[in-house]
């Protein structure tokens, strides 16, 4: 294994860390080597999805070719096997974010199904008319709707933690909001739109002195930092496998046990009962009570490859990498005169937000397409964040750990072309 | 940059950095908003119409600069032609950013042809065509309409 250390003199001066190969590891995702339009491809989109390593793609191959049957049901060995790589997974997933019990772990879809079944499973039976749920002015379209929809069944209120100019959220504000008694705090650890990190410790510790339970969409926090359940101390956190170099259509919902215990079930349906008559059902019990019918097997076999691999390079390493990048980043593209940045938290990972000029951000996406690098152009699913910014989208350059110094100079170089060419 | 050169053609960038026919119209006798929510483009067109013939129309808006040069060019070619023609003229631009364009001659659309790059760009469809659906919405007066219809 050579993804750490080792790294040849020639790539040390080229990337902003010595810990970690980056050309060994990004021949280890082979899309990277694919040419777009003619170009060699740069991409800087992960944070709508990240590509995925030949040990992902190969786990997933594998299962299918060798391995595949129902799990928790058979008395044959595939279905054995099945079952031990199903569980497996589930058991190295909850060591990769230290939850205390493998019963915390629960595989949805993705955060979106996640935050969807504690809108549906923990808040809906608790919330009244007039009470609150709060969220942040930072969230994704996912962590908003859900309780909105929840709002207007119930007659409740959502209230939302304001921006600050920096894009940070108004931590005195937020406290306001808390002593009001939300039913429940939902809020990002990373921003998808900006690349804030929210101070997690901080609010988890402020809205439990209220007794308001905090549910964390972890998303984008995922591929970019070390998180540790037991250090963050919030209730539920949610991801999906996509967005950490894993299988889309599969992610997961952590629960503190006590907390999971009290969730009414989600969806009906096999797997998640112990018996079944006309009269009456006995449910199942966690995790298995969350997960009625038969699982994203595949998809959990895949997540469980990323969670190896990730384990495998270390996120301590990812993290002092992506630090640097990031930072080189922020720095060169700010220096681009037309170039306006768009959230400038202290606190930031893998994403820089920004608008060229008078150039509308799809334009940009364009011109940027044409020469093999891919970003996000548009509102990231993040209306009220562009609003609150006065925009109405931005380009949005998303990085991973594969991603290089030399790939944000030809990002800089290409915006600088942009600006020329609409002048 | 040659593909890049025949999307973002001249004219295109032009009428983007000078839209003609743009602002506000008072006693019109169609409005309507377009909008497409993927990217957010917003277009709002005004139709004076008499007897069957566009005697003056004029659009405002924020957008790509494909979406806003449509919209430009789409008001220069429109005026003093009839509804019928305009209907054709819509089908015939339509039938060229997507690429089957049998009818898409330069005789028929004139400036418009420069909008034929857009088709290797089958993403930036809805952004050539939201102000000619808008339009559509306009001599029908129904007030909005999006590209996802």
């Amino acid at each position: 294994m050579t993804r750490l250390g080792s790294t040849p003199p020639s790539a040390q001066s080229a990337n902003p860390s010595a810990g970690l190969n980056i050309d060994f590891i990004r021949s280890e995702f082979p899309v990277l080597a694919r040419k777009i339009r003619g170009k060699q491809l740069v991409y800087l989109d992960n944070a709508a999805s990240t590509q995925k390593p030949q040990q992902v793609i190969d786990a997933i191959s594998n299962y299918y070719s060798q391995s595949h049957s129902n799990v928790h049901r058979g008395v044959h060995t595939l279905s054995q096997e099945a079952t031990d790589l199903y569980e497996g997974a589930r058991g190295r997933v909850g060591k990769f974010i230290g939850a205390q019990d493998t019963r915390e772990i629960i595989f949805v879809r993705g955060a979106t199904e996640a935050i969807n079944l504690v809108a549906h499973s923990f808040v809906r039976p608790l919330l009244k008319p007039g009470d609150e749920i709060a969220i942040s002015g930072l969230e994704h379209h996912s962590n908003i709707v859900p309780w909105q929809l929840l709002c207007e069944e119930k007659g409740s209120k959502l209230a939302v933690i304001p921006v600050t100019d920096n894009g940070e959220i108004d931590t005195q504000e937020m406290k306001k909001i808390l002593a009001r008694r939300p039913r429940i705090l939902a809020i990002n650890h990373v921003s998808n739109a900006l690349g804030t990190v929210n101070p997690l410790r901080e609010i988890v510790t402020a809205a439990h002195s209220e007794g308001v339970p905090v549910m964390v969409d972890g998303a984008q926090a995922m591929p970019h930092l070390a998180v540790d359940m037991q250090q963050l101390g919030c209730d539920f956190y949610c991801f999906s496998g996509h967005k950490m170099f894993g299988p889309t259509g599969i992610g997961v919902l952590y629960g503190r046990l006590d907390m999971l215990e009290s969730l009414v079930p989600y969806q009906g349906g096999g797997d998640m009962i112990l018996s079944v008559s006309f009269e009456g059902t006995i449910f199942n019990e966690l995790p298995y009570r969350l997960e009625a019918g038969t699982p994203n097997i595949a998809g959990v076999v895949g997540l469980g490859a990323a969670v190896d691999y990730l384990t495998g390079i270390q996120m301590a390493e990812i993290q002092d990498y992506e630090d640097t990048l990031c930072s080189y980043a922020l720095e060169r593209i700010d220096a681009i005169p037309e170039v306006r940045i768009i959230g400038k938290a202290r606190h930031r990972a893998g994403v820089v937000s920004f608008l060229v000029g008078d150039v509308h951000p799809h334009d940009v996406g364009t011109i940027l397409d044409q020469k093999g690098i891919a970003v996000r152009a548009g509102h990231h699913c993040a209306q009220p964040v562009m609003e609150r910014f006065g925009v109405p989208a931005t380009v949005r350059a998303s990085f991973a750990f594969y991603n290089t110094r030399q790939e944000v100079d030809t990002l800089c170089e290409a915006l600088e072309d942009v600006t020329q060419y609409f002048n | 940059m040659s593909e890049l050169t025949e999307l973002y053609q001249e004219v295109i960038l032009d009428h983007n950095r000078k839209p003609r026919n743009y602002g506000e119209m008072e006693n019109f006798s169609g409005q309507a908003d377009g909008y497409n929510p993927l990217c957010g483009d917003r277009i709002k067109v005004f139709l004076r119409l008499e007897g069957g013939q566009i005697t003056d129309i004029k659009f405002q808006g924020t957008g790509c600069a494909i979406s806003q040069a449509s919209a430009s060019l789409m008001t220069e070619a429109l005026k003093g032609k009839s509804v019928d023609d305009s209907n054709r003229l819509f089908e015939d631009f339509r039938s060229l950013v997507t690429g089957n364009s049998p009818n898409a001659t330069s005789k028929s659309l004139g400036k418009l042809m420069a909008f034929g790059g857009v088709s290797k760009y089958p993403v930036r469809v809805k952004c050539a065509t939201l102000a000619w659906h808008t339009l559509k919405a306009a001599l029908e007066d129904q007030g909005q309409c999006t590209t996802e219809k």
